[in-house]
């Protein structure tokens, strides 16, 4: 008895299929996460319908699910451009924590700074500090160390570090509490909706993914550069890149994103450094992970399914509170939509054939 | 006439876009030489590799001695004795020849007999002409003695069809003849033979009948004292062929690549490029004849800063780029066609757009300088790859569309594309045909002639004995890591060059 199906090579996929990879991956996740929903005793559309009342119901939730897909899509659109490059860059999590304690150190000192000094500063500051995090991601190129170990390891040295800084260098000598003394008023991100959160690190976010990530690939040298070393780096090197310099300038760039998420976690919404600034245990930087690759590395659709995924962690809240099924479901959801569209993007390669 | 053997009946093969093969008919008989010719793409290895279970009909049925068969795997064809030598082989380089030859054979028992398989393997030797030392290990014999194992390890398991799938594109002249020797006395025992090709002087001094295929389809069949390489060749192409005559190659001119006394070592850290000396000139074509694998790969790394030299010195226009990083040969205006144009050419997932514009992408052509960063000019880039398109007569190609759905010529088109619109002075041209049909190849051949005449002096890396000696003003040839002569081009003659190619060196080789 033979196996009667055969995989094989499929024409490559239209445009529009390929678009439409998240919203297939979401409709997914969805019908199979009413299983789990089940199990844990409640009406999968009910549940579904609160998890949408919860993040939309109202106007404060709605800038809460704004809240939440600022440092989402401010790590997916570090790792996508980080994987064009063929970058394998994990490490967004330790790079938002790099960038969020240089943010820090800037943003409790220096409270004399006009905010339109003193937040560009911080800003800057925190870029610089994600920039860093990442370089050691290209060893891979002199020493052959592979760039997934080094990127992903220093994720737990920096959740630790800033851990260890909250509890001693950087604690906050007034309170009990693991955390540093809170930021200057000068560099808080200002409100911009009153009686919600939406803060400027929001508007900043946005703009860094629809106008400064989507203009860089699409439309610069430097995005093409990327682009062409992520493809074939010999073809590259031989139309005269230096895929050195190339992976270094990706590593700054990847970094710098993850960098700013981690001070608008701190300038808008903490307000101190914390060792849980991203929350546990799937943080912002591995979501980020899942969100780039659901997006197939396009600057646009991680701003899409940035706010799908902040839809679904918020709306969880509510639909735990509600329906009585455990938070955790949130994290199922999360990674059966990675999971699918790994899936999807499988299928659009190939396709399944029966044979007599 | 003799008997039928195999009978393909309507074979119908469709991949994702292309019908590979569109109802065959194909007759094999005892004792008979049939070629399968035609282009690359043309529909023939599809043909052959259903015939032997790797790829399923979708369509039309197979006969073996007058019996309908389902062939689902190369077991299967196995046995029915069919067998196939690939143009790749499938060897354990640790292991010796018999080891190898036994392998998933019916003598492979929990106890072996050498003994005994060693005198089988000696016996089929001797009777075919397939000189073989059954101890010595596969990673020490030559292209031409591991296909000679290949062939074997089918007679071993009792083929009595066997198809060769481009057999000579691995081996030099003297091989080739060994191998048509071979070939002979198997059809003369009786075999049935294929022999798949696109070079039509092989096809015609080794079959015995001949089967045209171009786009899948059977164009015509021909027995071979009854036809001419001019007809099979618009059979092929379907128009007819000009044949690329040389020119007289550029005076003492100024160099504009000059290698001198240039050592590199393998991956293996062994000695691969070896005290290599060498001179292109302006408006010159110096080729580098030589079977693969004697050092033309490291050298050509060497040139383009991918490999460190261990000793000598590489000059691009004047300037000394030994040990220099890429940019910085590249910079010297040198391009660069690549053996490897999947590898090292082309960027498979992207669109033909972004392939042809790579390395003129930061020129004030294409994009626009600002302080922050480059910009590219999309509508420019747009309107620059269609002027491309149609220069190059790059046929059916969207600027959008991803280069991977276009034909292997169409392929190295785009590579040429770009390397000569990026106006080089020195041209890097490694097996510029291999692989390609006889139109792509006509092709490359004139443009590489109107290079030549426009002043760009270029290297030519190639095992082609034709094409080098078509298009060469000078010879070199390269024999593990050495050049061990240079001929000018009225003096190579074939076996001149064959002899060369197989390490008899220079004295030795005029003497013959």
């Amino acid at each position: 008895m033979k196996f009667p199906f055969r995989l094989e090579k499929a024409p490559p996929p239209s445009m529009l299929r390929r678009a439409l990879l998240p919203v297939r991956a979401l409709v997914a996740t969805f019908l199979a996460g009413a299983i789990p929903v089940m199990a844990a005793g409640a009406n999968p559309l009910q549940a579904y319908y609160t998890m949408g009342v919860g993040a939309l119901g109202d106007m404060i939730a709605i800038a809460e699910v704004f809240v939440r897909a600022a440092p989402l899509m401010l790590t997916g659109l570090a790792i996508s451009i980080a994987f064009r490059a063929k970058f394998w860059n994990i490490g967004a999590e330790g790079q938002l924590y790099a960038g969020a304690i240089l943010g820090t150190l800037i943003a409790i000192n220096f409270p004399e700074l006009p905010p339109w000094i003193h937040i560009p500063f911080m800003i800057a500051a925190g870029m610089l500090g994600g920039a860093l995090c990442a370089l050691p991601g290209i060893l891979k190129i002199k020493l052959k160390i592979g760039d997934v170990v080094t990127t992903l390891m220093l994720n737990f040295i920096m959740v630790i570090f800033t851990s260890y800084l909250v509890q001693n260098v950087l604690k906050d000598p007034f309170t009990r509490w693991p955390q540093s003394p809170p930021i200057t008023d000068t560099a808080t991100y200002p409100i911009l909706i009153p009686f919600t959160r939406f803060h400027l690190g929001i508007v900043i976010a946005l703009f860094a993914a629809l106008v400064v990530g989507y203009g860089l690939i699409e439309y610069t040298a430097l995005g093409y550069e990327i682009k062409a070393v992520g493809s074939n780096e010999v073809a590259a090197r031989l139309a005269g890149i230096n895929p050195t310099a190339l992976t270094i300038k990706t590593a700054i760039i990847s970094g710098s994103f993850a960098g700013l998420a981690g001070v608008g976690e701190v300038a808008g919404i903490r307000h101190h450094l914390i060792a849980t600034l991203s929350p546990v245990p799937i943080g912002y930087g591995l979501t980020g992970v899942v969100i780039a690759v659901m997006s197939g590395l396009s600057p646009l659709w991680v701003v899409v399914v940035a706010f799908l995924f902040s839809i679904i962690i918020n709306g969880s809240q509510t639909m735990s509170r509600l329906t009585g099924v455990p938070i955790f479901l949130s994290e199922i959801f999360q990674g059966l939509a990675l999971g699918f569209s790994l899936l999807f993007l499988f299928l659009d390669m190939y396709r399944i054939r029966r044979v007599r | 006439m003799s008997e039928k053997v195999v009978e393909m009946k309507g074979i119908t093969k469709r991949f994702p876009n292309v019908v590979a093969n569109d109802h065959i008919d194909l007759e094999l008989r005892r004792g008979e030489v049939c070629a399968l010719l035609g282009e690359n793409g043309a529909g023939k290895t599809t043909l052959m590799k259903i015939l032997y279970g790797l790829y399923h009909a979708d369509d039309g049925q197979i006969l073996v001695r007058g019996l309908a068969v389902t062939i689902d795997s190369p077991k299967a064809a196995i046995a029915l004795g069919i067998g196939m030598v690939h143009q790749h082989f499938a060897l354990d380089e640790k292991l010796t020849a018999a080891e190898n030859l036994i392998l998933g054979t019916k003598q492979a028992k929990t106890v072996l007999n050498m003994k005994e398989i060693r005198e089988e393997v000696v016996d089929l030797s001797r009777k075919f002409g397939l000189e073989v030392d059954p101890d010595s290990k596969v990673y020490q014999l030559s292209e031409g003695v591991k296909q000679r194992i290949e062939i074997l390890k089918t007679l071993l398991r009792g083929a009595q069809i066997l198809v060769f799938d481009e057999p000579t594109a691995v081996l030099t002249p003297l091989e080739t003849k060994d191998l048509f020797k071979t070939i002979r006395a198997l059809a003369s025992q009786g075999h049935a033979i294929v022999f798949i090709s696109h070079h039509l002087e092989e096809v015609l001094s080794i079959s015995d009948r001949i089967v045209v295929l171009r786009n899948g389809k059977v164009v015509g069949e021909r027995l071979a004292r009854e036809t001419s390489q001019a007809e099979l060749a618009q059979m092929m192409v379907g128009r007819e062929i000009e044949q690329v005559s040389r020119l007289k190659g550029g005076e003492t001119a100024r160099p504009v690549l000059e290698i001198s006394g240039l050592c590199a070592l393998n991956d293996k850290k062994l000695e691969a490029v070896r005290n290599v000396s060498l001179t292109v000139r302006k408006g010159e074509i110096v080729s580098l004849a030589g079977v693969s694998g004697n050092g033309q790969k490291e050298l050509t790394e060497v040139i383009l800063g991918m490999r460190k030299a261990t000793s000598g010195k590489v000059i691009i226009n004047g300037k000394d780029v030994t040990n220099k990083s890429t940019k910085a040969v590249i910079q010297q205006r040198l391009g660069c066609i690549a053996e490897d144009r999947v590898g090292w050419g082309l960027m498979m997932d992207r669109p033909i757009a972004e392939n042809l514009i790579l390395g003129l992408h930061r020129s004030s052509k294409l994009s626009t300088k600002t302080p922050v960063t480059n910009f590219l000019k999309n509508q420019e880039i747009q309107q620059y790859t269609k002027q491309l398109l149609e220069r190059f007569d790059i046929r059916g190609a969207e600027p959008n569309a991803p280069v991977r759905l276009l034909s292997g010529g169409n392929l190295q088109k785009i590579i040429l594309a770009r390397v000569l619109s990026q106006e080089p002075e020195v041209l890097l041209a490694s097996q510029p045909t291999r692989g390609l049909d006889v139109g792509a190849t006509e092709y490359v051949h004139k443009l590489l002639l109107e290079l030549r005449d426009k002043g760009i002096g270029v290297l030519l890396i190639s095992e082609d004995l034709e094409e080098i000696r078509a298009l060469s003003d000078v010879i070199a040839v390269m024999f593990r890591g050495e050049i061990v002569g240079t001929l000018s081009a009225e003096s190579a003659t074939s076996e001149k060059l064959g002899l060369l190619m197989a390490g008899v060196k220079e004295t030795e080789a005029v003497k013959q």
